[in-house]
């Protein structure tokens, strides 16, 4: 469902050379059910969906548990990922898998430093940034949200920065605005917040700092009903987005009134 | 002498006929080379090279596809 909003044009998302329509990005990860993960993607209007690089079941071989058949590679841009990986060679490896699994020669690179957090281990992200960049790949790089690693990120030629709100699968939301802010302001490639995003406001308040793009997976498949967060989802990204185009209001710790003083009753 | 060989699918062994290539490997588990990309001895060998690639005693072979993720 679009909603055409007089003065709401927007210029599309750009990535890796490739224009999108829609600004959200959702993983395909956690669903219980995978005819409710479809529908819950095509709820979020997401035209690139992240998929994951695993070993083949050879137990259930024939009875394919692999996502191709769930998801139309002609509707969704497949994103592959490489959670799961903690050195950067091994990160290589998946991404060059998901090269020949895929449809493309963009890669979502991950290089987890700490089991318990999630955080990014950036010496290994840099290290993988600069290999796979150099073999011809569109890296969007997970990062957390610090300045300098996503300037020496964009230094490595990457695609894309793309820093934390708050942990993988935490739905805190966006902890530190004030940084995610000023990598929007120094970086020239864009800016896809990925990860920690709980729920709508979480998703808007996001945008609002005026970033490119906005990544989540468990805010939709771990919602009590995630078709409906998926349309929340679309909606908050809009909403934050158009914000931020409109430019809000300063802040003022005073009582402003919005109604005229004059013309009052003795 | 056997006629057949064991390889490490996947992190198991596996007993594959003598001789096979990379194609016979993936028919003699019934998969669909178009649903799986294949590492062999840490190199991906594409889909129009399997049946040009045999396997040796003790070879290394990895069969992935994409599942969901973040």
């Amino acid at each position: 469902m679009a909603i055409p909003l007089e003065g709401g044009r927007d210029t599309p998302f750009e990535v890796g050379g490739r224009a999108f329509r829609s600004r959200l990005m959702v993983g395909t990860g956690k669903y219980a059910d995978p005819a409710v993960m479809v529908r819950a993607l095509e709820a979020s209007g997401a035209d690139i969906v992240t998929v994951a690089v695993r070993r083949v079941n050879l137990d259930r071989a024939g009875s394919d548990d692999g996502i191709l058949g769930r998801l139309d590679p002609k509707r969704f841009f497949l994103l592959a990922n490489t959670a799961g990986c903690y050195t950067a060679a091994e990160a290589m490896r998946y991404a060059r898998l998901g090269r020949e699994a895929g449809f493309n020669d963009f890669v979502k690179l991950e290089v987890i430093g700490d089991q318990e957090t999630l955080l990014p281990d950036v010496a290994g992200l840099l290290e993988a940034a600069r290999a796979l960049v150099q073999e011809g790949f569109h890296v969007l790089a997970y990062t957390n949200d610090d300045l300098v690693t996503a300037l020496r990120l964009e230094d490595a030629g990457v695609a894309a920065v793309m820093p934390l709100a708050s942990p993988i699968g935490s739905g805190l939301g966006l902890l530190n605005p004030y940084s995610i802010r000023l990598l929007k302001q120094r970086l020239h490639v864009p800016v896809v917040v990925d990860a920690g995003v709980g729920t709508a406001s979480d998703a808007c308040v996001t945008m609002e700092q005026g970033v490119d793009g906005l990544l989540m997976n468990t805010a939709l498949a771990a919602a009590r009903d995630p078709v409906a967060m998926g349309h929340a989802m679309r909606l908050a990204v809009a909403a934050g987005r158009m914000a931020f185009l409109a430019g809000r209001m300063p802040r003022r710790e005073v009582a402003v009134p919005s109604s005229p003083l004059e013309g009052m009753l003795d | 002498m056997t006629d057949t060989v064991r390889v490490i699918v996947n992190g198991e062994p596996q007993a594959v006929p003598r001789g096979s290539t990379l194609l016979g490997v993936l028919r003699t588990l019934a998969l669909d080379p178009r649903t799986v990309v294949v590492e062999h001895n840490r190199h991906i060998v594409r889909r129009p090279a399997l049946d040009a690639v045999s396997v040796a005693p003790g070879d290394a072979i990895e069969l992935v596809h994409f599942v969901g993720g973040g």
